[in-house]
């Protein structure tokens, strides 16, 4: 017997179908893919929502691709399935957000399937980035869990005749106390297909009593990372499929003047693709692959380019005066008169290098054409933005292409892109074959895209009491995120100006905040050392914002921010900021050996606050990771090119944090229940960098102003 | 070639040349150990050859005459995670996981040779497996733990 069919209540009324935003997904496919039971859609415009049934099946009407937020059905097997546009790389949002479906369905985190990141099964998300997961993606679904319980319970006071309210629901049963009579949520929709879309009715459970959220549930999936069981998207295989490999160019920006595939071709199982600058092969096997793109014969022209050696002159002298875009410029007061009114000035210019994001899993997609159909599977921080390139780039509609991202081997910013899926697509598309292309380290060093490097110049002026007069901050390429100042200061200049970057740069862990906390951070420990004051009290007396004085305060006092020095030529340093609604300050601990002039980082402390917390454990891992990322770029990370060449391309040339280089890192979470969830696999990265430059200026006098400080050691600057 | 990989005959039609890992992962769809490198600098590829810990990428089948290899996926018996997964999983260690066969590799083969390593100890074997998302001292405490109970 076909399930019945029927609206709850609140549905809106019929309205036109159109399946663009939702990408094909329809009533008659949901609930095949699903199995009968109910589905919650959130919808932020509801008048606009669903479509009744009628004899086409389709239900899902006329809706904005930016209204559709997050979706869950809740079957007959009791499995609840929560789709979602955003995707995992390591940030451990397929654990946290399933514990705040958990938390408001009342049911443990293991009753809770998450669909992330396939562009065929998840509403439009325009991506994983900008710490918005958290906010923005758990709020839409603490909603649509609060929708679904508000469903369920209407569902069974129908069931027990009884109102609604005399219920108990708990353990995903929904129970009549008086008769102890009990439904489970798969029995109350059974044989059902009902849609129910987002009403703001029905209230989440308070912060302060979260018996799921805000508890260290353990990585959802985490047994199949240890037994080799996931697949990431290098790991699949299917059948008949061929494997990628693309002839590079000598330099960017080089064009292909000539080209012989002959070699190649005569190959056996070799197909050879030339699309204008695009040259790839595909082959039964890697190896042959490899010996096939070497038997391709191309002339490049190439351009010059700006090297590592000139890089900063060439940012000063190629940028823009400042653009309209965000934070591109504040002018306060007067700088003249705030330099002029100050006891001491200071005029220092900084220099950033590009760094890479070097996620452990390089680039691969794997592309398979089917009825004009383009399947992609490849680990992008935008599924959907991807898919759009996609479909751009070989001329179809958006429903014509799906992109699948696997749970992937992180990203860090790096990853917004889908190089490797339009390559693989490329090569699928004329060998008429399923692609696997995975890039190598080395593409992936060069062929990625980096964090800006930047000029900053900074001019300040400070009085005898420790108030901030002038700030004057001028940023060449680096980036606009985090320059403006949290500290008190009358008169301010800060400008962005964008440069046209001679390298691909782009998105990165906290952006530019990297550099621009920085520069701040730094400048504001030297004006605190030019007055002799201690660098912690004068934050404080110039800084306003309670949460960023509360990370700061809390970080010194775990540090023992004051107490002495355990030894001769150990410095002390804190620096922290705020970036992407999280607060953060760290304080660090060095020793110098001025024989080797070696840098070594001692003890680190981080403190951080991003509101209520949803998942301590998992908390702990994101500071980690942004404090020891941040290390890296702090100490040695640094991209060198020359003439269009990347040329460090490789783990032996490009040094990243190992065992041996950690420090014994204290991390301090500040829980404010009180406040909205912020992501947080950002911010904590900005205070590592600035904590470790003032301690070494601490031990030794020594302002440094470049990132990466002394990748080289410290003895050219200590004679 | 013939290869024992986890107790298993396994004949490869590779040259010898051959790296081991693209050896285990394109041909036999072991697919567990990780690229990462290529060049021996990372430990995504960490195998045991011997019950001693190898870069995958940078062994050929050639040189693996008479010898025995275990992967990941070797490790666990009969449903049986094996001590050190055990120890990885409780201490909930990862973050994107890309590192973690090597990481858990590298470590069978630090406690077979020293049932209790110091912590310099487990730095320095463990220094050539990078996490890049940055799991060191959560590794650090997995591997003490695992240490009780291997
Ligand atoms: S892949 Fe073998 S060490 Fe990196
Ligand atoms: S957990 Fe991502 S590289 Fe280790």
């Amino acid at each position: 017997m076909e399930p019945k069919e029927k609206m709850l209540a609140h549905s809106a009324p019929e309205s036109e179908f159109v399946t663009k935003g939702v990408n094909g997904i329809n009533r008659r496919r949901f609930f095949k893919l699903l199995g009968s039971g109910l589905a919650v859609i959130l919808v932020l415009d509801d008048t606009l929502s669903l479509a009744t049934p009628n004899k086409k099946g389709v239900a899902i009407g006329k809706v904005p691709e930016d209204q559709i937020g997050a979706w869950l059905h809740i079957g007959e097997n009791n499995i609840i399935t929560v789709f979602t546009g955003k995707v995992e790389v390591g940030q451990n949002i397929r654990t946290s957000l399933a514990q705040i479906v958990a938390e408001e369905l009342m049911v443990p985190v293991t009753a809770i399937k998450m669909i992330m990141g396939d562009t065929d099964l998840v509403p439009f998300d325009a991506g994983t980035f900008g710490s918005r997961s958290t906010p923005a993606m758990g709020s839409k679904l603490r909603k649509t869990a609060l929708t679904a319980r508000e469903a369920l319970l209407d569902l069974a006071a129908q069931a027990f005749k009884k109102e609604k309210n005399s219920l108990k629901i708990a353990d995903g049963k929904i129970t009549d106390p008086l008769t102890r009579k009990s439904f489970s949520y798969g029995q109350l929709t059974k044989g059902e297909q009902l849609i129910q879309t987002i009403k703001d009715e029905g209230l989440g459970h308070p912060v302060e009593q979260w018996k799921i959220a805000g508890t260290s549930v353990p990585k959802v999936n985490g047994r199949d990372f240890l037994t080799g069981k996931h697949k990431y998207v290098s790991d699949h295989t299917l059948p008949g499929m061929l494997y990628g490999k693309i002839l590079r160019p000598p330099a960017f920006g080089a064009t292909l003047t000539a080209v012989d595939l002959s070699g190649a071709r005569a190959i056996n199982g070799v197909v050879a693709v030339h699309e204008e600058n695009f040259v790839g092969v595909a082959a039964p096997d890697l190896p042959t692959a490899i010996k096939a793109i070497a038997a391709i014969k191309a002339q490049w022209q190439t351009t010059d380019q700006p090297s590592r050696a000139d890089i900063f002159s060439y940012l000063k002298k190629n940028a823009s005066e400042g653009n309209n875009s965000r934070n591109s410029g504040t002018i306060k007061g007067d700088i003249k008169v705030g330099l002029a009114s100050a006891n001491k000035t200071l005029q220092q210019t900084y220099q950033i290098d590009y760094i890479a994001h070097a996620p452990m899993e390089p680039r691969a997609a794997l592309a398979k054409w089917e009825k004009g159909k383009l399947t992609v599977w490849t680990g992008t921080q935008r599924p959907f933005g991807v898919q759009s390139d996609l479909a751009r780039e070989f001329n179809l509609k958006e429903e014509q292409v799906r992109v699948i991202m696997p749970d992937t081997g992180s990203a860090y910013g790096g990853k917004h892109s889908g190089e490797a899926a339009l390559e693989a697509a490329r090569l699928a598309k004329v060998a008429q074959k399923t692609v696997k292309l995975t890039w190598t380290r080395e593409e992936e060093f060069t062929w990625a895209y980096f964090r800006p490097a930047g000029v900053i110049e900074v001019s300040s002026g400070v009085k005898n009491d420790g108030t901030i007069t002038a700030w004057e901050f001028h940023n060449y390429n680096a980036g606009p995120s985090g320059i403006q100042t949290p500290y008190a200061v009358a008169n301010q200049h800060i400008q962005y100006h964008p440069v046209n970057s001679p390298l691909k740069q782009g998105s990165y862990r906290g952006l530019a905040s990297t550099a621009n906390i920085f520069v701040q951070e730094s400048q504001i420990n030297d004006l605190a050392q030019l007055l002799d004051q201690d660098p912690l009290a004068f934050r404080l007396k110039n800084l306003k914002e309670p949460r960023l004085r509360n990370v700061f305060e809390a970080a010194a006092a775990s540090f023992g921010w004051g107490k002495s020095k355990p030894a001769k030529d150990h410095g002390f340093g804190i620096g922290g900021g705020t970036e992407k609604g999280g607060f953060t300050a760290t304080c660090a601990e060095v020793a110098i050996d001025r024989s080797t002039g070696v840098v070594k980082v001692i003890r680190v402390a981080t403190a951080f606050e991003c509101g209520a917390i949803i998942n301590p454990r998992h908390l702990d891992n994101q500071i980690l990771g942004a404090v020891v990322q941040g290390l890296g770029g702090a100490l040695f990370e640094a991209i060198h090119f020359e003439n269009g060449k990347i040329i460090n391309p490789k783990f032996a040339q490009y040094r990243v944090p190992r065992f041996k280089d950690m420090p014994a890192i204290q991390i301090i979470q500040l829980n404010r229940q009180d406040l909205p969830s912020a992501g947080a696999g950002e911010a904590p990265i900005v205070g590592i960098a600035p904590a470790i430059r003032n301690a070494i200026a601490d031990a030794t006098g020594l302002r440094l102003t470049t990132l990466p400080l002394a990748p080289q050691g410290l003895l050219a600057y200590l004679k | 070639m013939e290869l024992v990989i986890n107790e298993i005959k396994r004949t490869s039609s590779a040259t010898p040349e051959a790296s081991l890992l693209s050896v285990l992962r394109d041909e036999f769809d072991l697919t567990g150990t990780k690229y990462g490198c290529g060049e021996g600098q990372c430990g995504a590829c960490t195998v045991l050859i011997d019950g001693k810990a190898v870069r995958s990428c940078r062994t050929t089948i050639g040189s693996l005459q008479g010898k025995v290899v275990t992967t990941i996926e070797g490790l666990e018996k009969n449903g049986r995670l094996h001590p050190v997964q055990e120890a990885y999983l409780q201490a909930d260690v990862f973050q994107c996981g890309y590192c973690a066969s090597g990481m858990v590799m590298s470590t069978v083969a630090l406690l077979k040779n020293n049932a209790s390593p110091t912590e310099e100890q487990i730095k320095s074997f463990m220094n050539g497996n990078m996490c890049r998302c940055g799991t060191y001292p959560f590794i650090l405490k997995a591997i003490q733990e695992a240490a009780t109970k291997v």
